[in-house]
């Protein structure tokens, strides 16, 4: 805003007749970034019309050429569940897109069905199987397919867990933790309830799934079993006596069907701040400056004869919190922004999959649903 | 004395600190403020929460019960002195069961869940002569009766016990106790508000006649007299009397001859004597002079008895008057000269009020009320049955004795019955119905079934108070916040609506006293320089320079030096020499020192200071904390008294420690004890505008959480429980006094303020659907489903049976075990069978209830219970109990439990008094989310705030969300920011920064949807929320077509019948008016009950049907001529029919349309 107020100034007649072919920098600045005034955040939006500076012989319309020299994707760090990356020169819609589908749209398996034999613990069933739904599971949903209303359960839809905890009488209680839930690669053990026990038939009696192979004979679970991903997650304490033995069923589903099955803790981006200092600070007003901001994004560099200039050191670290903008004026000296194509994205994997291959799931997704309007509209 | 040993105690510790100590720093006054909230913890574990009850219970049972007994303590016959019944002693033993001649002990957990009284028998020892020459007969331990014990009082088994022993009996550690445990249910005996007795109340009637008014209360009578100005002349009005009698002549009657005497009496100010003449003629006119022409005229008065006659005729004015008549005040030798003061002591003042209007007593000020608690309604209840048992006995003596031919030998100890005091006590309080003809009291809802909605709300229930009026009445006076309320009575927790101000709830430190020996203290009275009545002429009665010294309501004397004697009275108190809570109050307007010893008043500790220093001094404090000191300690070394209303005006109180002047004579230990337990869990609550804090002490009762730590095995007909409560993040020193972190009614939602969707109008909160995927606001309803497994006279019983697993109800049974029972764990449906039971088709004849009786299978019919739910909700069979029911039938007890997420219309409150349901549901990634990714659970739009004025709710965000990044719990006490029990905002806003928050706690957001930032800063953080009880699942309702009165043939109405909804007279007229004819018949006719008649056009009677002619017929006219067809509602025919059964006869007369 103070820019713009600057801007503002300027004499109509001063202004250039002809249209230059470039925006004049207020605007510029309008367009390519937002900047967080200490009242409220202002010029937030994306100018997407192509011919919204037409006026000013100015083409904004967005041309792949271009957007290919300018786009890029820088990773900031990377570790087995978090990653933190850049994307420069993309709209904002298009990163929100990626974080919605990341969110919503990535499959993952998540335990769906509990079949509860025995609970005897203070936990009750709904509650336990709901605990049960939330764990994350290591395993890969890509080898896997959805299972319809009308499905089956076989091996290629169904993951199958047991658990059986006990406390044993006399003893201490004890926490039922997740690594208790043991992979059942053939299948679940249970009988199914309307089955007549046939004691002289020879073929195995039918349980809640119809497994056609054993799953460890699967080559991608062959030395990778599947498991939770976190195995100490208390799912039921036990007192003496009681009882837990279910078996857990897991399918494939979407975050947007509930959130067990999403594969992101969260995933989020920001904008990249960009701090400006408007005018030079110097001394004690710079000083100042630097233990306002509680992140240390200003520093102090010597400008000889003892006097010192505020600097901006480190912008990224800013978290808004607009205290370098609070009270006295400080917002004619330092201006705080956002630049609106460079998105901070962060991802937290759950654990099924790794974060940059959800990323690069994600852009998938997203290239699937072009493709499919393309198809659609053609 | 008190304070010596004090400078002592302070020198020894200044000797253990080292002796470089400044002396003159010493001799001054020490203004540093103490932190002296340590107190209150220590006050409350001294007291718990509900010490109130369980002292005035523990008092009845340990003195009240013996007074009792005691007075009530000879039965004889009534013409043989030598045959008689003494009760020695009395004494409650265990609590206990009568089996079959064996006892069992109780516990209440067994109790709550077999449906039995907890109650402990009542011994006595008696001594007893049949009248032979058998001597005198000694029993010990006989039961005349068996008392309802409350929970945690001193006859209970879980008193004292520990956290292990509690849980060993299957009792919540936290429970407050206080209540019983009647035939299963938990009853409380709600505190009464009343006004209070053997005091001289001055006030007004309707038509503004002054009046003075005593309710006297003595062991033996009770009743009330008024004394009130009626066009200049004074009367008495006295329930002896049929009409009103001039008070000279009572005077007159009492002894007091002379006029000029009386006017001594009352005061030689020529104004008081003015206002004393008409009086005075009055009785000259009637032609009374002296006593035995006055007791004459009472005579004539005396009320005509409806009963009986009396056998003395004479003297009954005299016996009304020492008997009846004030009746407190006690009556030696036939001395009726203290009462003659006493109504002098009562025209003074009446008088002093009429010569000036502010001398009225105000029957709001808290001072003259008194709060009746359970130990003393039990005395009331006990002392009926008990006088009723003895009679009992005595009749049935009297009559065995007339017969002259005995079959048995005669023993008195054997009609002493206990059913008569067991059955009166348990019917009382389960009904809570307190009908006791004998002090004509009958009041009902004394006793209420225990709120175990929610923890707070069970104490909060203990803490209640119950109106002394109706609460019809219309009247602003007693519904008024009074001043005198403070710190006694909390100022927040009132219902709203009709009750509102008259239900009130005691404040955290308040205590309710009981009874203490006047004896000791009126000797003590004397020995400090009262001068006795008795030596008083009337002229010394109201000499200037003396003030009269009132001890509960009784005038012992007057004394020359009130201040003095208060002043030693004080320090003895504080010396722990007389009760702590005694009262000395020198009241200098009516020239009177009041000392009070009587119970039900409410008081409260504070600390006490030495002009205008504490004595509290900081190393009290860490004695206090290092556990060498404790509660009682401080009062005994007189470091803190407890203050009734009375006293405090007597006291200037300083709040702080630093507002302390040269004349403050105490100071308050913590300004948030005001509030009463359920106020003080609002964080901030006084920073809201004060309605706000009202409606959270009422939703804050239907918050679902935890209700007990053995929440999970009670069976309670409805329990609300959260699956994930958690403890606020912004909390208070009385949330964690009252141990709500332990058993939290709610979950810290990260709330953003933001308009949303459209979906949040009116209140109404958007929710994150992740967060309630992840568990956010679930809650399991569980419900208690009873059959009994009848036996019946004719020794048949029914019979539950394995169920036929294939058949046509094979879907319904297949939830039931083969013991016909439904299992545990099974998902119930509606319409499932949950027993398979079978009752014998012959219940009455044949065979008696002794023998049990086979029949054969084809003798029983079926009579299985099926569930009766709504759809939509997944119900699961929880626990199933069998017990035995007082009649000795088996009795299945199921619950059955459902887990519920919140759907649109759930309603939710945060602690601020802010209720709303949710409007939508909203994805998680249509949410908006902040910088560092936090996405909030709910959004709750800003037009909430400006027109409610909760600043607390804001301070709580901010508190709350500066306490999660920092880690630490933070706290919102009430008036808490000076001593350092809330955290200012500004400290609170610095931690923020600190973790680069904004410090106004707004955030800047990124739009879930577009992706792009909100063009505002959003003030987001986490706020505690409430779940409250009312869910959409319970009440929506539709009906198509279903079922209809048999009578009426309409529509049933209420949900629970399947109804249908009534389009009643308002929806009527806007039907009228815009004009919709043919909608209105349809819906009040067509869609409710139409209904085809014959009308026989020649008679206008109806007719009917005849199906073998095929025609109408009219039954009055005998034939089928004039007969039309047309439709009515029925209830329009049966309106008819009950008309003509009254001998009026409708006629319709037809006309073509």
């Amino acid at each position: 805003m103070v820019s713009e107020k600057k801007s503002e100034k300027i004499p109509v007649w001063d202004l250039p007749d002809i249209p230059k072919g470039e925006l004049p920098p207020h605007i510029q600045l309008q367009r390519t970034r937002v900047s967080c005034t200490f009242d409220a955040p202002t010029h937030t939006e994306n100018v997407l019309y192509s011919g919204a500076y037409a006026a000013m012989g100015v083409d904004n319309s967005l041309r792949l050429p271009e957007f290919r020299n300018n786009f890029k994707v820088e990773v900031v760090s990377l570790s087995e569940d978090d990653m933190e990356f850049d994307m420069i020169g993309i709209d904002a819609s298009i990163a929100n897109a990626f974080r919605r589908i990341l969110i919503a749209e990535l499959p993952t398996m998540a335990i769906e069905k509990v079949f509860i034999a025995n609970n005897t613990s203070v936990v009750q069933d709904e509650v336990l199987a709901h605990r049960l739904g939330l764990v994350p599971l290591k395993v890969d949903p890509r080898h896997f397919n959805y299972m319809s209303e009308k499905d089956e359960p076989n091996e290629k839809n169904t993951i199958v867990f047991k658990l059986h905890a006990r406390c044993e009488k006399g003893g201490p209680r004890i926490k039922v933790k997740s690594n208790e839930l043991k992979w059942l690669p053939n299948g679940s053990e249970f009988k199914l309830s309307t089955e007549k026990s046939n004691p002289d038939s020879t073929s195995k009696p039918k349980t809640y799934t119809s497994f056609g192979c054993s799953q460890d004979s699967m080559p991608e679970f062959a030395n990778n079993p599947i498991a939770s991903k976190h195995g100490d997650i208390i799912l039921a304490k036990l007192g003496p006596k009681q009882e837990i033995e279910l078996e857990a069923h897991a399918v494939k589903g979407m975050g947007k069907t509930h959130a067990k099955w999403s594969p992101v803790a969260t995933a989020w981006y920001r904008m990249l701040p960009e701090i400006v200092l408007l005018e030079e600070i110097v001394d004690e007003k710079a000083e100042e400056l630097v233990k306002k901001c509680p992140v240390n994004v200003f520093d102090i560099e010597d400008i000889g004869k003892g006097r010192k200039r505020a600097t901006v050191a480190n912008p990224r670290s800013c978290t808004l919190c607009r205290e370098c903008i609070r009270g006295d004026d400080w917002e004619k000296l330092v201006a705080v922004r956002r630049v609106k194509d460079h998105f901070i994205f962060t991802i937290e994997s759950t654990g099924a999959l790794p974060p940059e291959v959800l990323f690069t799931e994600a852009v998938k997704i997203l290239e699937d649903k072009c493709e499919r309007v393309i198809s659609e509209l053609s | 004395m008190v304070v010596r040993e004090d400078d002592a105690d302070l020198f020894n510790g200044l000797h253990e600190t080292g002796l470089n100590i400044d002396k003159q720093a010493l001799a001054a006054p020490v203004k540093k403020a103490v932190d002296k909230f340590k107190l209150v913890p220590e006050f409350l574990k001294v007291r718990g929460l509900v010490k109130q009850h369980l002292d005035s219970f523990n008092f009845f049972v340990r003195t009240g019960i013996k007074k009792i007994v005691q007075a009530n303590n000879l039965i004889t016959h009534s013409r043989d002195q030598n045959i008689y019944l003494r009760y020695k002693d009395v004494r409650i033993g265990q609590p206990s069961m009568m089996g079959d001649s064996v006892s069992d002990l109780l516990n209440p957990q067994k109790c709550r869940l077999s449906d039995i009284t907890y109650a402990a028998p009542i011994y006595v020892n008696i001594e007893y002569s049949n009248g032979g020459n058998e001597g005198i007969q000694r029993k010990r331990d006989v039961i005349i009766g068996r008392l309802p014990i409350m929970l945690k009082s001193c006859c209970c088994v879980l008193y004292g016990r520990d956290e292990e022993e509690l849980a060993r009996y299957g009792e919540c550690p936290l429970d407050p106790g206080g209540y019983f445990v009647v035939k299963g249910t938990e009853k409380v005996i709600l505190m009464q508000e009343q006004l209070s007795k053997n005091r001289i109340i001055i006030d007004t009637d309707q038509k503004g006649c002054v009046q003075a008014s005593v309710t006297s209360s003595s062991e033996a009578r009770k009743s009330k007299t008024v004394i009130r100005i009626e066009k200049e002349k004074i009367y008495l009005h006295l329930n002896g009397f049929a009409s009103k009698v001039p008070i000279m002549i009572v005077l007159k009657a009492m002894g007091m001859e002379s006029d000029q005497e009386v006017v001594q009496m009352i005061g030689r100010d020529p104004r008081y004597s003015e206002l004393l003449l008409p009086s005075i003629e009055d009785s000259v006119k009637e032609g009374v002079h002296t006593q035995s022409q006055a007791l004459e005229f009472l005579e004539r008065k005396v009320q005509k008895s409806q009963f009986y006659t009396p056998v003395v005729k004479e003297g009954r004015a005299l016996k009304i008057l020492q008997e009846t008549f004030l009746a407190n005040v006690p009556v030696h030798e036939n001395n009726l000269r203290p009462k003659c003061i006493y109504v002098a002591v009562m025209l003074r003042r009446m008088i002093e009020a009429i010569l000036n209007k502010d001398t009225l007593d105000d029957k709001d000020y808290v001072g003259n009320k008194r709060v009746e608690l359970s130990g003393q309604l039990l005395a009331l209840l006990f002392e009926d049955l008990f006088k009723t048992m003895n009679e009992m006995a005595h009749q049935k003596i009297e009559v065995l004795l007339s017969k002259t031919a005995r079959t048995s030998r005669f023993d008195i100890s054997q009609h002493i019955k206990n059913d008569c005091i067991t059955n009166g006590l348990e019917r009382a309080l389960s009904t809570g119905n307190w009908d006791i003809k004998r002090f004509r009291m009958n009041r009902k809802g004394m006793s209420q079934v225990l709120g175990r909605l929610s923890y707070i709300g069970t104490v909060g229930h203990m803490t209640r108070i119950a109106p002394q009026f109706e609460k019809s009445r219309k009247v602003s006076g007693p519904r008024a916040l009074q001043p005198s309320q403070w710190g006694m009575l909390c100022p927040c927790d009132t219902p709203e609506g009709e009750a509102c101000g008259l239900v009130k709830n005691l404040a955290l430190m308040a205590h309710v006293t009981t009874d203490e020996d006047e004896r000791p203290l009126i000797a003590l009275c004397y020995a400090l320089g009262v001068e006795d009545l008795e030596l008083l002429s009337a002229e010394e009665l109201h000499m200037p320079d003396s003030y009269l010294v009132i001890f509960n309501g009784l005038i012992l004397g007057k004394h020359r030096m009130p201040q003095t004697f208060a002043n030693l009275m004080r320090k003895l108190r504080r010396a722990g020499k007389i009760g702590e809570f005694v009262s000395i109050f020198v009241n200098e307007k009516q020239r009177c020192v009041y000392l009070a010893s009587d119970g039900s008043r409410v008081c409260r500790p504070l600390v006490i200071a030495d002009k205008g220093v504490s004595r509290i001094k900081e190393h009290h404090m860490k004695e206090l904390r290092d556990g060498v000191r404790n509660f009682q300690s401080f009062l005994k070394e007189g470091l803190i008294e407890y203050l009734d209303v009375n006293e405090e005006n007597n006291a200037l109180i300083a709040l702080y420690e630093e507002d302390a002047r040269e004349e403050t004579t105490h100071i308050e230990i913590e300004p948030f004890t005001i509030l009463g337990v359920i106020a003080g869990l609002i964080p901030y609550p006084h920073h809201n505008q004060s309605p706000r804090n009202t409606y959270q002490c009422a939703m804050g009762k239907q918050a679902m959480g935890n209700i007990a730590f053995n929440q999970l095995s009670r069976f309670d007909s409805l329990i609300y429980l959260l699956v994930y409560p958690q403890r606020p993040l912004l909390t208070t020193r009385t949330i964690e006094l009252v141990s709500y972190d332990k058993l939290g009614a709610g979950q810290n939602a990260s709330v953003a303020v933001m308009s949303y969707s459209g979906y949040d109008i009116e209140d109404a909160i958007v929710m994150n659907k992740s967060s309630l995927d992840r568990g956010f606001g679930r809650c399991i309803v569980m419900k208690k489903l009873v059959a009994i497994n009848q036996k019946y006279a004719n020794g048949t019983s029914d019979r539950i049976i394995r169920p036929q697993r294939d058949g046509h109800d094979a879907e319904q049974t297949q939830i039931l075990d083969d013991d016909g029972l439904a299992s545990p764990g099974e998902i119930i449906r509606p319409r499932d069978i949950y027993i398979n039971k079978q009752s014998p088709i012959d219940t009455k004849s044949g065979g008696n209830a002794g023998n049990t009786v086979k029949l054969k299978d084809s003798q029983y019919k079926s009579s299985k219970q099926t569930y009766k739910g709504t759809e939509g909700d997944t119900t699961v069979v929880d626990r199933v109990a069998l017990c035995t029911d007082k009649n000795s039938n088996l009795c299945i007890k199921y619950m059955i439990r459902s887990t519920r997420r919140p759907e649109v219309g759930d309603k939710f409150s945060s602690r601020h008094g802010q209720k709303g349901v949710c409007g939508t549901i909203v994805q998680q990634e249509d949410f908006p989310f902040s910088e560092r990714g936090v996405c909030p659970d709910l959004i709750m739009n800003p037009h909430g705030f400006p027109s409610r004025m909760t600043v607390g709710k804001m301070i709580e965000l901010l508190g709350s969300k500066a306490g999660v990044s920092c880690g630490r719990f933070h706290y919102g006490s009430a008036f808490g920011e000076p001593s350092g029990h809330a955290d200012k905002v500004e400290t609170i806003s610095e931690t923020l920064v600190k973790h680069g928050f904004s410090y106004n706690g707004k955030d800047f957001l990124y739009s879930g949807i577009t992706g792009e930032p909100l063009q505002a800063y959003i003030f987001m953080g986490p706020i505690y929320y409430q779940k409250l009880k009312h869910m959409v699942l319970d009440k929506m309702h539709a009906r198509g077509n279903g079922p209809r009165v048999m009578m009426t043939r309409q529509p049933t109405e209420g949900r629970s019948k399947n109804g249908g909804l009534r389009v009643g007279e308002m929806e009527r007229d806007c039907l009228i008016a815009y004009g919709a004819s043919m909608l209105i018949h349809e819906r009040l006719m067509l869609s409710s009950d139409p209904f085809e008649v014959q009308v026989c056009r020649k008679c206008g009677l109806m007719g009917y049907y005849s199906e073998k002619l095929k025609a109408g017929i009219c039954s009055m006219c005998k034939n089928g001529e004039n007969i039309s067809t047309m439709k009515m509602p029925y209830a329009c025919k049966l309106l008819f029919q009950e008309l003509q059964s009254m001998n009026i006869v409708p006629r319709l007369k037809l006309t073509d349309a």
